[in-house]
């Protein structure tokens, strides 16, 4: 299995190659420059900038040099914030944006997974179908409307929360639940499915005609298989989640790399757009693949390739 | 999916999922261990929202107004500025200026000092001076120093001996600084965080992380504390400062979101919001009575400028036809609404001893008269052309809007189309001078309607409407030469007439409000003041009234 694992990590460098190149082209051939701004910058000016951030020869040098920098692990210099590199950026901001994620990510499995097996076992009853209700509108009313309201109702008019910031527990809870509010809504629609499919098979009846209580079947027999498929689901939404949220993060005044994602392309900040999609890209592999692995622990039907 | 049960009593399942539940907390707190919690770190006497993540802190390399505020907390010029915005004596205690206005010699107070103690010379303004003319430095505004003789020389590499610019330190505590001609705002450029000293040894020793707060050494009323990216930066009274500062130390939060800042606001987590933008346009109407909403007229006007190289728009006719025909009343009381006042000038109103032309008033049947004479009757075969603005917020959008819609009913013109770009792009478009009609915005630099009327020069770096008049650039020349105040400003009033008026490449549409949120009771010194520009160093916390 450690060779197949290493297959597929060596297997993730052509993919981050072709990922990184793809964004460094888009930037540089996108209008408008790093130095654009509502003054005209004289043009001895921008060629010094252009040179000390290698951006001054044609765009195939500049993706050589920039390639070159990357392979030896230096992901350039931002060039909307004078003097930091992208390396400084990303190790200051991404580990905010994981203790937010994992946060986050940790409440939808626990409430999803339980909300989930609550539907599957009212099935058809008014709690299933309000349960259901709730989930649909989970996953559809977007983050922008959901972070106001929860503050109007949490912070404003209860007093109980912060409505923003970053540094204490108290500031963590509003923006962690906004974040996992969808997943939530999607781990439960998934675990109410699954279970439901899963109860209906042999085995379950089987375990139900042994005298076993409901509990048992349930979370003993059924509950472990009908993981499989948010197991499945996980692997690309802890990958999302842990490289933090635009509209969250900016909402809440939370010091993350989410909406460094957006800002750097809006700012034409060429490297650290091409940094986040690089890390964005690389946890996305790496879950991808833990995904697997779990997959061949659970169900001995997998073959890891 | 149809599985079949696992044969094993002990499925892995379970196990995963509470690993997984156990490892996302451990790895939680973990982090929140090691990275969290830093915000707990030493309260703050005020907190104030500063609009957005500062570029830089590098007096010499920053453009913006946020990162101004803070380095002009950081360092200070020659001159400085009082609440109200008046210049007053910074780093110089006192000044001459020769009868010709073309020698300042600046006499530098003897407690001046660096935030380590160590005392603060001519000779450091000479070399910082020299850093932001240097090409090496890139300092984009590096031209204020271009006023200087041969300064525009050394700064764009023509000559390469420092000497020969119009600056000179004869003793530790005096500066003689020679012009080219009699800049009557040159001690509002002094002011300025361009013209500000920086500590050289610490800027030869740290290169670009010399603004560290770790490295940092600055003359101002604050020092640099702690700067954490995006989260906030904490600064505390200098206290080699040569006059005492009242608030010890403030916190800055980089909240770019509106609704943000006015949350941390209107929960008491922030004292002071700075920016206009970061105040909710959508607020305004329900805030504006309000005993913390303040706002006060400032230096900065919103315009429409022409490509005047392109039809219809190179016929002058037409130009001031569409000018005559906005409304723009109807603009700020249905659209921008927070008490902008309307603008038939570029320059805004509040500059001492400047009397603006009177610009074009309001007047359909003239606008009508004049468009059905330059071909286009009741807007008939008018041309397909487009209205440029920047998709940053909703207001240009807004704003664009409204113009096409009063161009359609008072002209009758229906083929102007809107055309949004993302901000950089706009930009873009809008140097190329690729565009009908361009919504535009400028901030003047310093106080005086030279920053706004020598924009529009032949060829000039932001002028951006393809217009040349030969006669305004003359009539430039020879302001710029004229000592007698009076009469530059007679000459800075005839040009404007020909901008606005007469040629009309621009139609100036509404001038800006600065707006800030602070309770009266809980900060003061705090002025309203036409550069929008507060000295942090001027603000106290007013006593509690028994």
């Amino acid at each position: 299995m450690t060779a197949i694992i290493f297959r597929r990590l060596l297997q993730a460098i052509p993919v981050l190659f072709i990922v990184v190149s793809l964004t460094f082209v888009l930037m540089r051939s996108a209008p408008g420059s790093p130095f654009s701004g509502e003054k005209k910058m004289p043009e001895q000016i921008k060629a010094q900038w252009e040179k000390k951030y290698k951006l001054n020869g044609t765009i195939s040098e500049q993706y050589g040099d920039y390639l070159w920098d990357v392979a030896h692990g230096d992901l350039g210099l931002s060039t909307q914030y004078f003097g930091r590199t992208v390396n400084q950026i990303i190790a200051q901001t991404l580990p905010v944006s994981m203790v937010l994620g994992s946060l986050a990510y940790t409440l939808a499995l626990l409430i999803g997974v339980s909300l989930g097996a609550m539907a599957a076992i009212r099935h058809g009853q008014w709690g299933d179908r309000a349960l259901t209700l709730l989930a649909l509108l989970g996953i559809s009313i977007p983050n922008f409307v959901v972070a106001p309201l929860l503050v109007i109702i949490f912070a404003i008019d209860l007093h109980l929360l912060p409505v923003a910031g970053w540094g204490s527990l108290d500031q963590i809870v509003l923006p962690a639940l906004c974040l996992s509010i969808p997943f939530i809504a999607g781990i439960a629609r998934l675990t109410r499915g699954s279970l439901l499919e899963i109860l209906q098979l042999d085995f379950v009846r089987t375990a139900r005609a042994k005298g076993l209580s409901e509990e048992t079947v349930l979370f003993q027999h059924a509950l472990k298989v009908a993981i499989l498929p948010i197991v499945g689901y996980s692997g690309p939404a802890v990958a999302g989640i842990l490289t933090g949220s635009v509209v969250i993060e900016t909402f809440f005044g939370i010091p993350g790399i989410g909406p460094f994602f957006v800002n750097s392309v809006l700012n034409r900040d060429p490297f650290v757009t091409c940094g986040v999609v690089l890390i964005f890209s690389l946890f996305l592999i790496l879950f991808n693949l833990v995904t697997d692995i779990l997959y061949f622990v659970l169900d001995q039907r997998v073959k890891l390739a | 999916m149809s599985a079949s049960p696992t044969s094993r009593r002990r499925s892995p399942a379970t196990f995963v999922l509470t690993a997984w539940l156990g490892g996302g907390l451990i790895l939680f707190l973990a982090f929140f261990y090691f990275f969290g919690g830093w915000s707990l770190s030493a309260p703050a006497d005020l907190t104030l929202c500063n609009g957005d993540e500062p570029q830089s802190l590098d007096p010499a390399i920053i453009t913006g107004q946020l990162e101004g505020r803070l380095a002009l907390a950081l360092f200070e010029g020659l001159t400085t500025r009082n609440a109200k915005g008046d210049i007053i004596p910074g780093m110089a205690e006192s000044w001459e200026k020769s009868p010709d206005g073309l020698t300042y010699t600046f006499h530098l107070r003897p407690e001046a000092k660096w935030s380590n103690g160590e005392p603060l010379t001519a000779y450091d303004f000479l070399n910082s001076w020299e850093r932001v003319l240097n090409p090496a430095t890139a300092s984009e505004y590096s031209y204020q120093l271009y006023y200087l003789v041969n300064g525009e020389a050394y700064g764009t590499g023509k000559i390469t001996d420092f000497s020969q610019v119009g600056v000179k330190a004869p003793d530790a505590r005096t500066l003689v600084v020679t012009l080219t001609h009699p800049t009557a705002y040159f001690l509002e450029l002094t002011s300025f965080q361009t013209l500000s000293p920086v500590p050289m040894e610490t800027v030869k020793k740290y290169g670009d992380n010399w603004t560290k707060p770790e490295h940092i050494v600055s003359n101002g009323p604050y020092v640099l504390k702690e700067w954490r990216l995006k989260d906030y930066i904490l600064v505390e009274a200098n206290p080699y400062y040569w006059r005492p500062v009242r608030v010890h130390r403030i916190k800055v939060l980089p909240t770019n979101n509106p609704m943000t800042c006015f949350n941390l606001f209107y929960s008491h987590k922030t004292d002071l919001i700075l920016d206009t933008r970061s105040i909710p346009s959508t607020l305004v109407q329900d805030i504006k009575n309000e005993p913390y909403f303040h706002a006060n007229p400032f230096g900065a006007t919103t315009f429409l400028r022409f490509n005047v190289k392109r039809k219809p728009f190179d016929d002058p006719r037409v130009r001031k036809a569409l000018a005559l025909a906005l409304n723009k009343n109807d603009i700020v009381t249905k659209i921008t609404r927070a008490g902008e006042p309307v603008a038939n000038t570029l320059v805004p109103p509040g500059n001492a001893g400047y009397t603006p032309p009177q610009g074009l008033i309001y007047n359909p049947d003239e606008a009508r008269r004049l468009l059905a004479e330059a071909g286009y009757p009741g807007g008939k075969g008018f041309p397909d052309v487009s209205l440029l603005f920047a998709t940053r917020g909703s207001g240009p959008g807004d704003v664009a809007a409204e113009m096409q819609a009063l161009w359609s009913r008072e002209l009758g013109i229906t083929s102007i189309h809107l055309r949004g770009q993302e901000w950089k792009v706009y930009l873009n478009t809008q140097q190329l001078i690729d565009f009908d009609m361009c919504l535009s915005a400028w901030i003047g630099d310093y106080n005086d309607p030279q920053t706004f009327i020598d924009m529009f020069v032949t060829d000039g770096g932001n002028n951006d409407t393809g217009w040349s008049n030969p006669q305004y650039d003359q009539m430039l020349q020879t302001s710029e030469n004229t000592a007698d105040p009076a009469q530059r400003m007679q000459i800075l009033h005839d040009m404007e007439k020909i901008l606005v008026e007469d040629d009309v490449p621009i139609v100036p549409i509404y001038f800006w409000v600065g707006m800030s949120l602070y309770q009266p009771d809980k900060l003061g010194g705090f002025e309203p003041n036409f550069v929008d520009d507060h000295r942090w160093g001027e603000f106290y916390i007013p006593e509690k009234k028994p």
